[in-house]
This record gives C-alpha cells, structure tokens and sequence, in this order.
C-alpha cells in the first residue's frame, strides 16, 4: 500500500461550442501557428489519496467525477491513478 | 406567501429577491443560509443570483452540494415552488433538478444588458399569470449563461413545452441578434418535468420597480401567488402543485 496519485483530465465534450478552444485557436494561428486544426480548453484536477490500492481507487475517483468534478452533460474526463513517487 | 430566499457564500442578489418579496409583493420573505438543514416551511424557495463559492470549478458546482440542497431537492420533489434566477439556474442544472447545463457565453464577454424574453408556456406556477407570447424586459448580467443540453433533452424540452422563456427581439421573434448568450434555440429558462421548479438567465428580481427600469419582474413572483391562491380554492388539487412538508 502507498499514497496514490489521481490526475483527472476534463475537456468539452465533443458537440459542445468550445468559444474558449476557439478564441485560443486564433491567437495561435496569429503568432504563426497556423497547423493548430482545433483547441479544446479543458481541466487537470489532480488528488492525492491517502495509501489505498489502485484497483480500489480508481471508481472512486471516476464517482468524483460523475458527482461533482465533471458535468457529464458539457464534459468528458479521463482518469490516471498511480503509486505516488517518493 | 413565504419566500424562502438562499444565501450562499458569494450570492449577490438575496436583497433584491427579498425587497421584491416583502416591499414590492408584500409577502413574507425567510432568509436561509446555505447550511441551514430545512427550509422552515415556505411555500416558494428563491436560488438567487450571484457568484456562489467564487464559481469554482463549476458555476453552481459548489453551490450543488451544500447541506440546504437537500431540503430543496425534497421540498422540489413534493411539488414545491422553486424559481433559479441565474446562478440559481446554473445551481438548479447542476444540482440535476432542471436539464442542460450554463456554460460560458459564445461572445466570451460578460454580457450586462436589458433583453427581451417571450413567455412560451403559462403552464408554471412563476408564468401561471402570463399569456404565452407575452414579452417581458428584463435585466441579464452573466458570463456563463449560454444554456446547452444534447438533442434529445432539446426535443424533449420542446415537446414537453418545457422552454419557459425565450430570448427575442422587440417584435418578438426568435433571430440570433436577440441571443445575447448562444443559447441553444434562444432558450432563456427551462422548467422541470412537474413544472413546479423553474429557471431562467434573466432577472425578475432586478425589474420589480418602475424607477429602476420597469416592473415586468413581478409578472412571475405575482403568477406564483396567484398559483398558490388558485391551489389553495381548487377543491381537488393536482399531486404535483401541492406545497411541500
């Protein structure tokens, strides 16, 4: 057993006006970036969970999503859970 | 008529709702904390507008998972009176109580402006005094009031006459000038599938007094007394209308 690391990532749902992802995409292909096809704007939640198994966390942490991190109606999110490095 | 008016950290418009309550309406109003368990036996509860909890993560994310929420989500569930006025949409979508969800608006600017809105259903006790069609002029001031939900809850909504109000312009047609947000077809505020809970971007709070821009506000808080009057006459009352515990 160790302290684990979650990192959730969420980003509009695909469907969803992005004006945030547009408006950054626009600002890049001003500053020349023009092969920029598409932004989305999303976030990096990250948690720190007291020693538990990985296998265990995992749908905890996906719960968290569904109940308050994301909003399933306007967001996706992904979920990494590992050991955290000393 | 008693008001039950939430004060979350962070709402901003509770002393409108409660002047518009007491002053203006003449009815009782109840503050309630966010931390109050109940809601001490009012008839109507007020999510009011505002920035509640710094609108962290989410507008209305905090606000969703404070202890009187459940004493709202019974009081809604028993046919009680709930009206959401912009964070108090954005609470109310959040919360699961209404479809859809407020996300920022398609201009990415704060939009602080008087806008026209069309009522589309009487058929809710805060538009029960209204005819459908009748246009209203209210106060809007929000960065997330762009209002999106998939098709289906779209067609659901449109179906079920569930678009309570919609964005138009002054002759009362529905075009994208008149959209100051994005909302999907002009949508302004949505009512729940008993009716009884309705929400909306605009501000009826805030147009309650000729002085300060007109009264077109009270036309909903008025249609909620005179729905209550009307359940309170009717000697067989609708399961869905009748006043939580």
């Amino acid at each position: 057993m160790a302290a684990l690391v979650a990192r959730v990532y969420v980003t509009p749902k695909r469907g969803i006006l992005d004006p945030q992802g547009k408006a950054v995409q626009h600002s890049l292909h001003a500053l020349g970036f023009g092969e920029v096809a598409d932004v989305k704007v999303g976030k990096y939640i990250e948690l720190r969970l007291r020693d538990g198994a990985v296998a265990q966390a995992e749908p905890r942490v996906r719960a968290m999503c569904e109940r308050l991190l994301a909003n399933g109606v306007i967001e996706d999110f992904r979920v990494e859970v590992a050991e955290e490095r000393a | 008529m008693r008001w039950g008016v939430v004060v979350f950290p962070g709402s901003l418009d509770d002393r409108d709702a409660v002047r518009a309550v007491e002053r203006v309406l003449g009815d009782e109003a109840v503050p309630l904390w966010h931390k109050d368990p109940e809601l001490r036996g009012v008839d109507a509860v007020v999510l009011p507008g505002g920035f509640s909890y710094g609108d962290y993560l989410r507008c209305g994310a905090m606000a969703k998972c404070a202890p009187i929420m459940d004493a709202v989500r019974a009081h809604a569930r028993a046919g009680g009176l709930v009206l959401g006025i912009c964070n108090g949409f954005q609470i109310l979508c959040e919360a699961g109580l209404l479809p859809g969800a407020l996300v920022r608006n398609r201009s990415l600017s704060f939009v602080c402006d008087v806008v026209t809105v069309r009522v589309e259903t009487s058929e809710t006790p805060f538009t029960f005094g209204c005819r459908p069609g009748e246009l209203l002029s209210l106060p809007i001031k929000h960065g997330e009031g762009c209002w999106v939900a998939d098709e289906e809850t779209v067609a659901t909504l449109e179906r079920e006459q569930r678009v309570v109000f919609r964005y138009v312009d002054r002759a009362g047609q529905v075009v994208p000038e008149a959209n100051p947000n994005g909302s999907l077809a002009n949508i302004a505020g949505v009512c729940s599938a008993e009716r009884n809970v309705v929400g909306l971007m605009p501000h009826p709070e805030h147009a309650v007094d000729r002085l300060t821009g007109g009264e077109d506000g009270l036309r909903l808080f008025r249609s909620a007394q005179a729905w209550l009057g009307r359940d309170a006459a009717a000697p067989r009352r609708e399961p869905s209308v009748v006043p939580g515990p």
